[in-house]
């Protein structure tokens, strides 16, 4: 008996988190390629194109998932309120650990300016953040890495899914959109009232949408 | 002049820096150090003013910024000139902007996977029979000892062999016991000492596990006191309900 498109579709769905290959393999009686389970996959989730669910690689393994156009219908139905987006300090803290990893602290503090403990604790109780293990250093500080739930969080097969740091926006392409939201607007002007005093350089972003 | 100012927050002195050139359409490869440093002296008086905490790298900033402008203001004497490549004293600084800018553009694109995942549900977890795994007991240090004692004993006498010994430190071993957790789920605490035929590995295997426990990585426990000891990854142990 193999493993059908089918079978798949059936143990994917009744499954509440991403099945991996080897886990899905591990069902079958006799036994079968990883690759011919990941072709049959790939095949169903060619099936889900154009619908309402999409099969996705997340965080190693395999999921049913709802697409995303479709999350403010679905939080209707299920009431969830409770999605709370990290601070920004956390981001970029967690951008530093992914692309950096193995990473101390200090490395971090380092490229951030700013002292991270706060938001290390806050991923590591989040548990997008795991501790690998220790840096054979003077003081042998802790080295902090990505952890499966970070895949999870973000919907990444796996961390290959991230841009490489060369293709992300070279540094001069503007800052992060972020940026230009309510919260800065008044700086901007403050600053831009200096820079009048110094011959005019205005700033040309548009109005800051709405939050 | 009474200015209303709805002081944004920025993320550090970087962060400030950053937005300052933004704003101002500054070339970052050329930065007018002295507006800046004037600009970002006025941010921080600001700050003070309105009794926010002005923590040590503001300050460490605002002592860095003030050492390059008075750098850059003594005039380069004739034998400067002739070395070509004099450091430019803003070239430590840009380093770190450019750096950070980089970060800053990855948060973002986190930013945007964030945003995008959090309109994606899977389905919640079937009424699956209730595992009676809340009542495990977590494990002692002594039942750790005994348990390592147990395995220490049971090692077969080492025939007399000449062996080149594969040395593993305590972190490697914390990477490969992390694998095993991750790959295979909550094991027995002796099928992580399988494979290991001296006792170093073992020691050393016993020292990860106890410094794993110590830093949180990882759950001893058992079902009833002297039973079977389990471990398994923290990160496992709690799935998103």
């Amino acid at each position: 008996m193999t493993m059908t498109k089918q079978i798949l579709e059936a143990l994917l769905f009744a499954a509440d988190q991403p099945v991996t290959l080897a886990q899905l393999a591990q069902l079958s009686p006799e036994p079968v390629e990883k690759a011919a389970v990941r072709a049959t996959l790939e095949d169903l989730a060619a099936d889900y194109e154009g619908r309402g669910v999409q099969l996705k690689e997340v965080a190693g393994g395999w999921q049913f998932l709802t697409r995303p156009e479709h999350g403010e219908w679905v939080r209707r139905l299920i009431q969830d309120e409770s999605r709370a987006k990290l601070s920004r300090a956390a981001l970029e803290t967690l951008a530093i650990i992914v692309y950096r990893q193995p990473v101390t602290k200090m490395e971090i503090e380092g490229l951030r300016g700013v002292d991270s403990s706060g938001v290390l604790k806050t991923l590591l109780e989040r548990r997008l953040v795991k501790i690998l293990g220790r840096k054979r250093v003077i003081g042998r500080p802790i080295l902090y890495g990505s952890s499966r739930e970070f895949l999870q969080y973000f919907g990444l097969g796996n961390l290959t899914d991230l841009p490489r740091p060369e293709d992300i926006r070279p540094p001069l392409e503007g800052l992060p959109e972020e940026m230009q939201g309510e919260e800065f607007a008044a700086l901007e002007e403050l600053v831009e009232a200096q820079a009048v005093g110094d011959g005019g350089v205005g700033h040309e972003e548009g109005e800051p949408p709405a939050a | 002049m009474p200015y209303q100012v709805k002081l944004p927050v920025f993320d550090g002195p970087l962060d400030l820096l950053l937005h300052l050139i933004r704003v101002q359409e500054i070339d970052i490869y050329d930065i007018p150090i002295a507006q800046v440093t004037a600009q970002y002296l006025a941010y921080l008086e600001l700050m003070q003013t309105l009794n926010l905490d002005v923590a040590g790298e503001w300050l460490v900033m605002a002592a860095t910024l003030t050492y390059i402008k008075s750098r850059m203001l003594l005039p380069r004497s004739p034998e400067d000139e002739e070395i070509e490549d004099e450091e430019d004293p803003r070239r430590e600084l840009l380093e770190k902007l450019l750096e950070y800018q980089r970060v800053k553009a990855m948060a973002e694109d986190l930013r945007e996977r964030e945003l995008e995942h959090r309109e994606v549900y899977c389905r919640p977890p079937l009424d699956a029979p209730e595992d009676d795994e809340d009542i495990m007991l977590n494990v002692t240090l002594f039942d750790l000892l005994e348990a390592f004692t147990a395995l220490v004993e049971r090692l077969p006498e080492a025939e007399a062999q000449e062996l080149v010994i594969e040395e593993m430190s305590v972190t490697e071993m914390i990477h490969t016991v992390v694998e095993r957790l991750e790959g295979e789920g909550p094991i027995a605490f002796e099928a992580l000492f399988e494979g290991a035929t001296h006792r170093a590995e073992i020691v050393v295997t016993f020292l990860a596990i106890l410094e794993m426990i110590r830093l949180k990585m990882i759950l001893a426990q058992q079902r009833q006191p002297f039973g079977p000891i389990r471990v398994s990854l923290t990160v496992e142990e709690k799935q998103p309900a």
